[in-house]
């Protein structure tokens, strides 16, 4: 163990002691994650945040109270005991403090990075709200981190289950379906993951950029899936290269979970959508992440528009993602056009003040109205117009209205629309018999059972675009009901 | 996994290798493609249509043009190389019914995905009339196998070194001329090449399916880069296409977004076709 300040000594004498009191616990300071200057990280791909020194985290550790009702913990999707591994980690015991972390979450070194805590634990937590700022709560999600990154080389592989000569087929390898295939695993089936794409992750390699996500975690948590003998078939499209009922009926999987995301891009519909230089953010962040298109001419052969001035059109995490990579992808000016105010946005809170520290321009109550080319086809600007908040609408935020006249014209070599995806109509198209809600999202019961015997659905493609944390904790229930089905299966077999 | 079986060349610049892929050899229909990648590290995706396949083998048959960095690595592997994947079969499978008299103008490497629609329409029973351009005699591909499979074959080149001289428009129109109009026109073939055939067939009402081959990332619906303007209506190429009425497609539109890596193409073809030069010298200079 590293050396301790002195003051952190004392802290840590009185908390054994049980005589730090909550009011000694306020005035601990929140601690500051260090991260790399925005001067420079606008120029580089490496992870922006640092992640806490082991000071830094035992310090932050101490600003819990250890509430008696936890209530962080109700703020958690997958209700992680928090408390207690705050508690593990003041004491200096990381590999205890991911151990109980890995009890409900797979994932800790994705999710410590990207949930938003602030409207989720952090949200909820007794600090914050004597405060009277979320942003002063206990920094949960950094000391989550700080256990994975920490303890993670040495955790154990999770066991296989008892083998019960049971099928399972997961479609799709992102966060949900890591978490259905290591959850069904354990059940001692034989599970099998499809990915469409030649390297697995889902969103995570090809969408949240690197960083933000290093891809060497991703990868990590896919060899642990494979040590624990799940097996993983790459370009492997279901829907096409076999069908679910293929699956079923001719290759013998006695389950299946489909957790393919929502990953087709919505458009604006507006004049110049077409134009050479428009993308969708998950195209323009599938080249750079996943194509590692940053790196063409150099180790990747996948291109990408070489911008001078960007206007982004969005105002979540996806947005702030794509702003930041253009900035790094070599970008002068990089715009972010959202027509509500930076109050609405639905990116997390430490997202947006990344973008902006980085140079992102916020152009705020602002929407396009058409995007401008020139004779080759090329964009060369965007006209918006000027909004402002009305009366609130249905989602409870406050409706932006057009202001007549207010027209101007951004001058811009690229545009990303970032405004979220639709579902991908392929296995609705593909699948007979299976329920879609009538905007092409899998119907499920609480238990993530869809229409079909034996197939359940969890995440995006269940839940609209939801969160990394969201589509786990989809996973783990859809895992759960597989494996009591495949139980009852080997009973009602046995009783034949 | 992904082994070339065969390869050889048909033409200067065009290549046909047979590509273990079985489960995408057992599923693929006419008129669908894969993703192929020479290199699963750094490899660009591009996609390719499945000429043909044979379930036994689980291979499946590409033909592809050399005209950039992706399509020459793959041109420069051989027998017993291994691709760095292939993806597929994607996009909806061609419409085929029994419409009559069916013409099937198929250009440059175009001619290749016309193959396994040509006969999927013989089939299922269709009169075939093919028609078949190339710049040059040389760059003609596939003649032998399209004159077994049609009815009436016409070849033209634009320099007249072989079969009439001119395009294919010209011959198309005469069809379509006849007593008995066909039915149905498959048009594939460079962008320019298919808009002027449904301005060809436009006048005469007759159904023109075109299949397009736009620039992609995933294939499966993901990225949008393969999105083309069709009846006034954004389609993806890869999942609602890659066929559709040539009489709705806007080209212009379609050609422009085709040219927008041309430039960052070209300087990379460049540089890898130095690279290759200098290996070349490197390894004539050391015996």
């Amino acid at each position: 163990m590293s050396e301790i300040s002195q003051t952190l000594k004392e802290l840590l004498e009185k908390h054994r002691a049980g005589q730090l009191k909550p009011k000694d616990r306020f005035a601990i300071p929140p601690q500051e994650m260090p991260e790399q200057d925005p001067a420079v990280r606008r120029f580089n791909m490496n992870e922006v945040a640092l992640g806490y020194t082991e000071e830094q985290a035992r310090m932050e550790a101490l600003r819990c109270l250890h509430c008696p009702n936890a209530p962080c913990v109700e703020g958690c999707p997958v209700r992680i005991p928090i408390r207690d591994f705050i508690r593990e980690i003041a004491e200096g015991r990381y590999q205890k403090a991911l151990e109980i972390i890995k009890g409900y979450s797979l994932l800790p070194a994705v999710c410590g990075r990207v949930c938003p805590q602030e409207v989720q634990c952090q949200e909820k937590c007794t600090v914050g709200l004597r405060f009277k700022d979320v942003m002063k709560s206990v920094s949960i999600g950094r000391l989550e981190r700080f256990a994975a990154d920490r303890a993670g080389e040495a955790a154990a592989v999770p066991e296989a289950g008892e083998s019960t000569g049971q099928k399972v087929a997961v479609i799709g390898s992102g966060p949900g379906g890591i978490v259905a295939a290591a959850d069904t695993r354990r059940g001692g089936h034989e599970v099998t993951i499809f990915e469409a794409f030649h390297k697995p992750g889902g969103v995570m390699v090809y969408g949240i950029p690197e960083f933000r996500l290093p891809k060497a975690i991703v990868r990590k948590e896919i060899e642990t899936l494979e040590k624990m003998g799940v097996r993983i078939v790459c370009n492997f499209i279901v829907g096409r290269t076999r069908t679910i009922e293929q699956l079923m009926k001719e290759d013998g999987f006695d389950a299946v979970y489909i957790g393919v995301g929502a990953g087709l891009p919505k458009f604006l519909g507006i004049e110049g959508e077409h134009l050479v230089g428009v993308y969708s953010a998950n195209e323009y962040l599938t080249r750079a992440n996943l194509m590692k298109a940053y790196q063409f001419g150099e180790g990747a052969d996948t291109p990408i528009a070489l911008s001078r001035r960007v206007a982004v059109f969005g105002g979540g995490n996806v947005a702030m993602d794509a702003a930041r990579m253009a900035l790094r992808l070599g970008a002068e000016k990089v715009y972010l056009i959202y027509r509500r105010s930076e109050k609405e946005m639905p990116a997390r809170v430490e997202e947006v003040h990344h973008a902006k520290e980085e140079g992102v321009e916020f152009r705020l109550l602002q929407s396009p109205k058409r995007i401008l080319g020139n004779e080759r086809g090329q964009v060369v600007g965007v006209e918006c117009l000027r909004y402002e908040l009305g009366e609130p609408d249905e989602s409870g935020r406050r409706r932006p209205v057009p202001i007549a006249g207010s027209e101007f014209v951004l001058e811009a070599d690229t545009a990303i629309v970032a405004i979220g995806n639709g579902p991908n109509p392929l296995l609705q198209q593909t699948t007979p018999g299976l329920k879609f809600n009538r905007w092409g999202y899998i119907e499920v019961d609480e238990n993530c059972r869809t229409s079909l015997e034996g197939v359940y659905a969890g995440g995006d493609i269940v839940l609209g675009s939801a969160t990394v944390i969201l589509a786990m904790g989809q996973g783990r229930i859809a895992a759960a009901g597989i494996n009591a089905y495949l139980a009852e299966k080997r009973r009602r077999g046995a009783g034949a | 996994m992904y082994k070339i079986v065969s390869k050889k060349p048909l033409s200067a610049n065009v290549f046909e290798m047979d590509v273990c892929a079985p489960y995408v050899a057992r599923a693929r229909k006419a008129g669908q493609f894969v993703i192929v990648s020479p290199d699963e590290e750094r490899g660009e995706r591009i996609p390719l249509t499945i000429v043909d396949g044979d379930e036994q083998k689980g291979t499946i048959r590409l033909i592809f043009q050399r005209v950039g960095k992706t399509t020459s690595q793959l041109a420069e592997m051989s027998a017993g190389d291994c691709l760095g994947y292939v993806a597929g079969p994607l996009g909806k499978p061609t419409h085929v019914e029994r419409f009559g008299v069916a013409v099937c103008v198929g250009g440059g490497i175009g001619v290749a995905p016309l193959l396994p629609i040509t006969k999927a329409l013989k089939e299922a029973g269709n009169t075939v009339i093919a028609i078949l351009g190339a710049r040059t005699k040389e760059l003609l591909i596939l003649e032998e196998e399209f004159r077994q499979l049609s009815d009436e074959l016409i070849v033209v080149t634009d320099d007249g070194s072989y079969g009439r001289k001119g395009v294919v428009t010209e011959p198309l129109a005469e069809v379509c001329r006849r007593e008995r109009k066909p039915d149905f026109v498959m048009a594939i073939g460079p962008a320019i090449m298919m808009k002027f055939c449904c301005e060809t067939t436009r006048p005469f009402g007759i159904r023109t399916q075109v299949s397009l081959n736009t620039i992609m990332v995933d294939g499966t619906g993901m990225c949008g880069g393969c999105r083309v303007e069709v009846g006034g209506k954004t389609q993806f190429v890869c999942v609602d296409g890659p066929e559709f009425d040539g009489h709705q497609v806007n080209f212009d539109l379609m050609m422009k977004r085709l040219a927008a890596y041309k430039d960052l193409e070209q300087k990379a073809y460049e540089a890898y076709r130095q690279h290759r030069c200098r290996i070349g010298l490197d390894r004539s200079s050391n015996p």
